[in-house]
């Protein structure tokens, strides 16, 4: 779908490519090398072809081949989206557990309303923000690019915040629901201590709509990565979308783009594989 | 006429409209969060409508004897890198993201709700097409599929709207097919069919005043996130571009200055917050008195 959108585009990528002093055999010459001049059926199947073999073509803008350049930055967002999943989870789910078991309370409160102002909040702000305190400020923390376990912490809290609050919510929610269940009043009935009740019996059956939330929570944080990694100078596939895009390096976008996708089933189909293993009932034969 | 208008409002159904309407409206007004989230928002479009009054003078004149000053008397909110008063490009820039934020609704309608009505009302192989095209655009997180189209279509305010519209697109048709299903087996609109009603009818008249509840909430909570992605967008450089006064460029242009002017960056910020904080506000209200069905 994106290979035929960019191929609509208005205007001609040789000419944007060979630059405005160009030569008409100049930019004859980069249409026939990109294969521009053959038919789009053509040129999509040539695409396919090379894309089996992991072959996304050339950059315009550093003449490197795609892939080689997306395989040397997905190491740094991937470690940023894990750090950010892992920190949002840990907050998120303990924060919707005692809001849920707590329901209505002032400590209810407090988590719905932290909840809503962190779906408010522009994340690339929040960034900004921790980077004048903890580094303008405190001088605690870089305020960008890579380095030691120190560089992470500012852009993963950045990125965490994005879809800790999601986590939350969807953990109250569905917690709220399994405590009001017939087997949760057994369990107490039968003497269980409460967290016994919360954490083995009703924490044990939201976890199924808990961690779909945070397998598709997963692409909202590849789209909170673009941002942060604009903020923090993290050289990960996120900045380089942004770089290409304002270089107007097609093979790049159409790359990263394609990339991004393949994550966001990949880790979906993950979260299918891993509900067998928090769900006995769940068999996939 | 009175007696014609008297029996109208006697009609069992419209006692029931009534009634459902009042009860959401006490539902409503008791929700403390959805009235801050609705003044907020009242006063938001006051200051994007009155922006002139408020502000007189042109928030894009360069001043650079006035460059990066802190809040005064003089300057509330301080001024930018190239001397113009932030609150100044504040005000106007609520002008540009409410302006963004109902193109893009108004984008996720025209094109969303018909294709919902036609899926869910029709079913078979239209149906089929439609959901996999919704599909395949709701593999990509939307703010991606916005950074996407963005790229194809090029930098500025109607190509910034169309592309986070189309990015909405297909929860608008998910949502309104959704609810076609389910409304297309009730018996008024067996009834319509039976006197001969033609669909088109059928659609817009018995069925669409229907679906418009979850409608209007999606449309309330899309304003804010259509809010977030233009900022988001600005912020990158690839949305509404400079001298426009938009938040999220604000904030963009305002990156190189936080080391020593932290001022630049904190208000825009605060601008975005606020106006999506009343949106979310509202919306969430909106669910819980039109229909708590709907609540995450």
């Amino acid at each position: 779908m994106l290979f035929f959108m960019l191929r609509m585009l208005p205007g001609d990528p040789a000419q944007v490519l060979a630059g405005q002093m160009a030569t008409p055999q100049e930019i004859q010459n980069i249409r026939s090398q990109l294969g521009l001049d053959k038919p789009i059926y053509q040129q999509y199947a040539i695409y396919m072809g090379n894309l089996m073999r992991l072959d996304l073509g050339r950059s315009a803008r550093t003449q490197n081949p795609v892939f080689e350049e997306i395989w040397a930055r997905l190491p740094n967002t991937m470690l940023l989206a894990v750090v950010a999943i892992g920190l949002a989870c840990l907050f998120g789910i303990p924060a919707g557990i005692i809001s849920a078991v707590r329901p209505y309370s002032w400590i209810d409160y407090t988590v719905t309303i932290i909840a809503l102002f962190g779906i408010s909040m522009p994340v690339f702000w929040l960034g900004l923000m921790l980077v004048v305190v903890f580094s303008v400020v405190l001088k605690w923390l870089p305020a960008g690019g890579t380095g030691g376990w120190q560089y992470v912490i500012l852009p993963s809290i950045t990125l965490a915040s994005f879809v800790v609050a999601f986590i939350a919510r969807m953990t109250r929610a569905t917690m709220l629901e399994t405590l009001s269940q017939d087997f949760t009043t057994t369990a107490r009935s039968k003497g269980l201590t409460e967290k016994i009740v919360v954490i083995k019996h009703a924490l044990r059956n939201a976890l199924i709509p808990i961690i779909t939330v945070v397998g598709l929570q997963f692409g909202m944080l590849l789209g909170g990565a673009v941002l942060t990694e604009t903020v923090f100078a993290w050289p990960g596939i996120g900045r380089l979308i942004v770089d290409s895009i304002l270089a107007r390096d097609y093979a790049m976008i159409q790359g990263v783009i394609l990339i991004f996708g393949l994550l966001y089933i990949l880790v979906n189909l993950s979260v299918d594989i891993i509900y067998a293993f928090i769900d006995p009932r769940i068999r996939y034969d | 006429m009175t007696d014609i208008k008297n029996e109208k409002d006697s009609m069992p159904g419209n006692r029931v409209s009534d009634s459902r309407f009042k009860r959401s409206w006490v539902k409503l007004k008791r929700n403390k969060a959805a009235l801050i989230g609705g003044l907020l928002i009242l006063m938001y479009v006051m200051i994007a409508i009155l922006a002139p009054l408020i502000y007189r003078g042109n928030p894009s004149a360069p001043n650079l004897m006035k460059s990066l000053e802190t809040p005064s008397i003089e300057y509330f909110l301080g001024t930018d890198e190239l001397g113009r008063s932030i609150m100044g490009r504040i005000i106007y820039g609520s002008r540009i993201s409410l302006l963004i934020a109902v193109g893009v609704v108004f984008v996720g309608f025209i094109i969303g709700i018909p294709l919902g009505l036609i899926s869910g009302y029709y079913g078979g192989k239209i149906d089929f097409i439609i959901q996999r095209i919704t599909d395949t655009l709701l593999a990509f997180p939307g703010f991606l599929l916005a950074l996407a189209l963005v790229a194809i279509l090029g930098v500025g305010i109607k190509n910034t709207v169309i592309s986070i519209g189309i990015s909405m697109v297909p929860i608008y048709i998910r949502l309104v097919r959704g609810c076609v299903l389910s409304v297309r087996e009730e018996v008024y609109v067996e009834a319509a069919k039976a006197v001969g009603t033609r669909d088109t009818m059928i659609l817009i008249r018995h069925i669409l005043p229907n679906v418009m509840v979850p409608i209007t909430v999606q449309t309330t909570l899309g304003m804010g996130t259509a809010i977030l992605f233009a900022a988001g967008l600005g912020f990158l450089g690839i949305g509404v571009q400079p001298p426009t006064p938009e938040w999220g460029a604000m904030l963009g242009s305002a990156r190189s200055y936080i080391f020593h002017s932290p001022h630049v960056a904190t208000f825009p910020g605060i601008a975005i917050f606020f106006s999506v904080l009343s949106f979310n506000l509202f919306g969430d209200g909106l669910r819980d008195a039109l229909d708590p069905r709907f609540k995450l």
